[in-house]
């Protein structure tokens, strides 16, 4: 059994394929007409084979309430690993990302996390250098 | 909401290090607290036991809180501690133990109990 996909709720489906790949920087894996709802998926282009994220819609009436009382309280769902959150924060500010939390050096690891502006908090993550597990 | 006072706020150990933290930085959602708490102090509350450390605090006046958009943020507001300096000041303890300082407690003594 291998992890090959795992998903996000996006308010729109458009919107989010813009952020992922203009502002994060993944590239477009997979984009299938469902009459409707597409099917649609970036990965990083780091891993062009590797785990893809699935760009699904948020249109069961369960995941707005239970997003939203997760990005109320800050709370990310998704963590990215970069290789600098500080070079991160400064390169995505400068495209107009918003962070809720500016990037925070916590014991071995240094964290910031911003607004994907389709409905979720998104963390990036790097392990300061010298660092143990 | 049960109004706390100053006092009762800033008694329990977990919440000065939550003011600390909002010093620290100001401005920070729950999941940044939990996070500060978790890895600088080594606890591991759970969100809801910080969440009512967040509103007892709240509660006496210490953390304010703003909602931007779809996220809430948490401020330090150190404005209430300002009663402990008033009511003991430090020049009292400054002054020498002459005729001139009892003079002065007796009239503040006076003036509480009136």
């Amino acid at each position: 059994m291998k992890i090959n996909w795992t998903s996000i709720f996006v308010t729109d489906q458009q919107k989010a394929l813009d952020f992922y790949t203009d502002k994060l920087g993944f590239v477009l894996k997979h984009d299938i007409d469902m009459g409707g709802p597409r099917w649609l998926t970036v990965v990083s282009s780091e891993e062009p084979d590797g785990v893809e994220i699935v760009l699904e819609p948020n249109s069961h009436p369960a995941v707005v309430p239970f997003t939203e009382a997760l990005v109320a309280d800050g709370i990310p769902m998704n963590q990215f690993a970069v290789d600098d959150v500080e070079a991160e924060y400064e390169r995505l500010s400068s495209l107009g990302v918003t962070f809720t939390q500016e990037p925070t050096t916590m014991g071995p690891i240094t964290t910031a996390v911003l607004d994907d502006t389709v409905g979720n908090l998104i963390q990036l993550v790097h392990q300061d250098e010298g660092a143990q597990g | 909401m049960k109004v706390v006072d100053i006092y009762r706020a800033i008694a329990d150990s977990t919440r000065r290090t939550i003011l600390d933290e909002l010093c620290e930085q100001n401005d920070q959602t729950l999941f940044e607290i939990c996070a500060r708490l978790t890895n600088n102090h080594g606890l591991g509350l759970s969100r809801q036991a910080v969440s009512q450390h967040l509103e007892t605090l709240e509660s006496a006046g210490l953390v304010k809180s703003r909602k931007e958009g779809r996220f809430k943020f948490h401020q330090i507001d150190s404005t209430p501690l300002d009663e402990i300096t008033a009511r003991w000041p430090a020049d009292a303890s400054r002054s020498s133990p002459d005729a001139s300082r009892t003079t002065k407690r007796a009239s503040t003594e006076t003036e509480e109990q009136s």
